[in-house]
């Protein structure tokens, strides 16, 4: 008895320590933000209430609606472009390379940018994109413009490229690996009764790679959805999204309420994605 | 009947230097359940994955129907396999497995079904139509990947070591299973295996492949009874080896010195006197002789030196008077208890008829 107290008191020191950890550092934060989304701001203080107030803005006040709707946007093309250039790519290194070191390499170049600073990587964009840029550079030497264009900087497609760039490893990864848990021999199969390569990619290997897709879209969506860097550096004027807004509710605009409730509703839009792509994958590991 | 593939002077060479397969040619006939047979690496699978469309031979011809298949894609080449692990399709369910191969016929949807039906209860499953792989145990997905292949009625069906992922209880079922298939379904098999017994239960014929080479092609008593190699007499059942040398020569057969005494051979070919060869004998042909008597045929004369049971019989190891061991094999019938045969230590006398007796070049 004394033994079996012993061990009960051991193991809820081994899990106390994380879980007092997630108490302190997520439960609470949440607490406090759900909290102050239901408050009221009467300058220069916010005032304790249960109101839906901040939440009726968020959802009727054109300025935060549009902010949200575009932020979707973004998120979902930086997502569709990711696996656009991702698909390709992983299916290549994983089908069609034969050479076994060619492969890790070329699959450690895509990964190898996450380890350089996140800023870094962003800024390198403005400095391709720019009016002083390498491509501006390159189109006025090859005489395609003769003057330096603004189009490409400071717009919402130089943040779709720019998130696309910084994201792109986490829509290769997941795909990469569903790719290669796909055995040879089903392709083989598939060939030997009577399907050519394109029906064979459609039935067999697309299908069977779909909860790699399903996580690399959650991955890239749900980080683009909470970017606030990119927008800040190549973003311009009409390119602000929600973690942009939220970041000056809590600073300059200082309406900590309506910066919480845009939160929350941030927050759940990331949980609902999450929740769908987890059932989408449990329904396409189904056969496994 | 007619040739309804032919191998010609196939090659199979990996970078430029490494052979797979080695000017390989064989014919078969329409109907027949042919097996290729080797240890791994003697180029069968490859062979059979060339028949399959999946490798391309460096050089020879592929003719399948009096058509060169050599460079076609699997897809439209009419033969069928059965894959080592099955290869079925997870994400389906065993019915849409096996109609799978039929969408690319243009047949109506109805008939479709009807046929995947027919195929499952043609290998005893029709209950499991709607179930996924992952639900059947290997036996089942086994049957399924047989059904998936024979549904689409090839003109060959290969088979890559199709029982080999199967328990011993279950294989020797499916050995009797397939050949009862081969026989009603009447498409023409071609299988690979490493196992002897599976390619000498099943099998009309039987080709023994060695380093990408076809080493003899017969059916299996032929290749059990007279094997032409050393190799061939090891890999298909036990023999043993005993050197040798060319005594005298009398017509039909060769009197040599093995084993400490003169052995009488039958056989047919060129050997000249003092030539130095191998004798070949099978443990189950060697029979132990009443001591004193002199049996038909060769006697050998040794002391037993080990003695293994295994239910069916027993095989004895006698070391023979020059040194060299010989197995021998024999079943015990009801009435001989065990205590009734020689004991471990006592000296014994070994007969075995001279048409039992294999001739072989000497061991270089």
């Amino acid at each position: 008895m004394a033994a079996f107290s012993t061990r009960r008191l051991s193991s809820y020191m081994v899990l106390g320590i994380p879980i007092a950890w997630i108490i302190i550092f997520m439960l609470v934060p949440y607490g406090v933000l759900l909290t102050y989304s239901f408050w009221v701001k009467k300058y220069p203080l916010f005032v304790p209430a249960f109101q839906f107030g901040n939440y009726i803005t968020v959802f009727t006040d054109p300025q935060y609606l549009r902010v949200l709707l575009r932020t979707l946007k973004i998120s979902a093309l930086v997502s569709l472009a990711s696996l656009l250039l991702a698909y390709p790519f992983a299916y290549f290194l994983v089908f069609r390379l034969k050479n076994q070191s060619l492969r890790v390499w070329l699959y450690m170049a895509v990964i190898a940018p996450l380890w350089v600073s996140y800023l870094l990587r962003a800024y390198t964009w403005k400095s391709i994109l720019g009016t002083q840029g390498v491509l501006n550079s390159f189109l006025m030497s090859t005489g395609i413009t003769t003057e330096p264009s603004t189009i490409f900087l400071y717009n919402q497609s130089a943040m779709v490229v720019t998130l696309t760039y910084i994201f792109i490893p986490f829509m290769v990864m997941p795909i990469y690996a569903a790719l290669e848990k796909i055995p040879n021999n089903l392709s083989e199969a598939s060939a030997d009764l009577g399907m050519g390569p394109i029906r064979t990619f459609l039935r067999i290997t697309l299908p069977l790679s779909l909860p790699g897709i399903v996580a690399g879209f959650t991955l890239t969506f749900c980080l683009s959805f909470g970017d606030f860097i990119a927008p800040f550096l190549v973003g311009g004027p009409d390119g602000l999204l929600v973690a942009n807004v939220i970041v000056s509710q809590f600073g300059a605009a200082l309406n900590w309420p309506l910066g919480s409730a845009l939160s929350v509703v941030m927050l759940f839009i990331v949980l609902a994605i999450i929740t769908a792509s987890d059932r989408l994958e449990r329904f396409g590991q189904q056969g496994h | 009947m007619a040739s309804i593939i032919e191998l010609n002077d196939i090659r199979k060479v990996y970078g430029g230097v490494i052979v797979g397969v080695d000017h390989v040619s064989m014919s078969v006939e329409d109907g027949e359940f042919v097996t290729l047979l080797g240890p791994s690496g003697c180029g069968k699978s490859t062979l059979l994955r060339m028949i399959g469309g999946f490798e391309q031979p460096t050089a020879g011809q592929i003719v399948l129907a009096g058509r060169d298949v050599t460079y076609e894609p699997p897809h439209k080449r009419d033969v069928n396999m059965v894959f080592q692990d099955y290869a079925l399709f997870p994400h389906m369910t065993v019915g849409e497995n096996i109609s799978y191969g039929l969408r690319m016929m243009g047949l109506p949807r109805s008939e479709t079904r009807s046929k995947a039906v027919e195929a499952l209860d043609l290998v005893g499953l029709p209950e499991k139509i709607d179930q996924k792989p992952h639900e059947l145990s290997g036996g089942q997905r086994q049957r399924i990947a047989l059904a998936r292949a024979i549904v689409r009625n090839p003109k060959v069906l290969l088979l890559d070591e199709p029982l080999s992922a199967l328990d011993a209880n279950l294989r020797e079922q499916m050995q009797v299973e397939l050949k009862h298939m081969h026989e009603k379904v009447g498409i023409t098999f071609i299988m690979v295996t490493h196992d002897q017994t599976e390619a000498l239960v099943m099998s009309d014929r039987v080709i023994v492949m060695e380093k990408g080479r076809v080493a003899q092609d017969g059916t299996p008593a032929e290749l059990y009874d007279h094997p032409e190699t050393p190799y061939v007499a090891n890999f298909i059942g036990t023999t043993n080896f005993l050197p040798a040398r060319v005594l005298s020569r009398d017509g039909g057969s060769v009197v040599v010195e093995a084993g400490g005494t003169r052995i009488i051979a039958e056989v047919g070919g060129a050997l000249p006197e003092g030539e130095h060869i191998r004798i070949g004998i099978r443990p189950e042909k060697l029979h132990f002789a009443e001591s004193g008597a002199s049996g038909p045929g060769n006697t050998l004369e040794g002391r037993i030196e080990e003695q293994i049971y295994y239910g069916l019989g027993m095989r004895t190891v006698v070391r023979l008077a020059e040194g060299s061991t010989v197995l021998v094999d024999g079943l015990l019938p009801e009435a001989v208890a065990r205590t009734t045969l020689p004991e471990i230590g006592s000296n014994v006398r070994l007969s075995i008829a001279p048409h039992n007796v294999r001739v072989f070049a000497a061991e270089n």
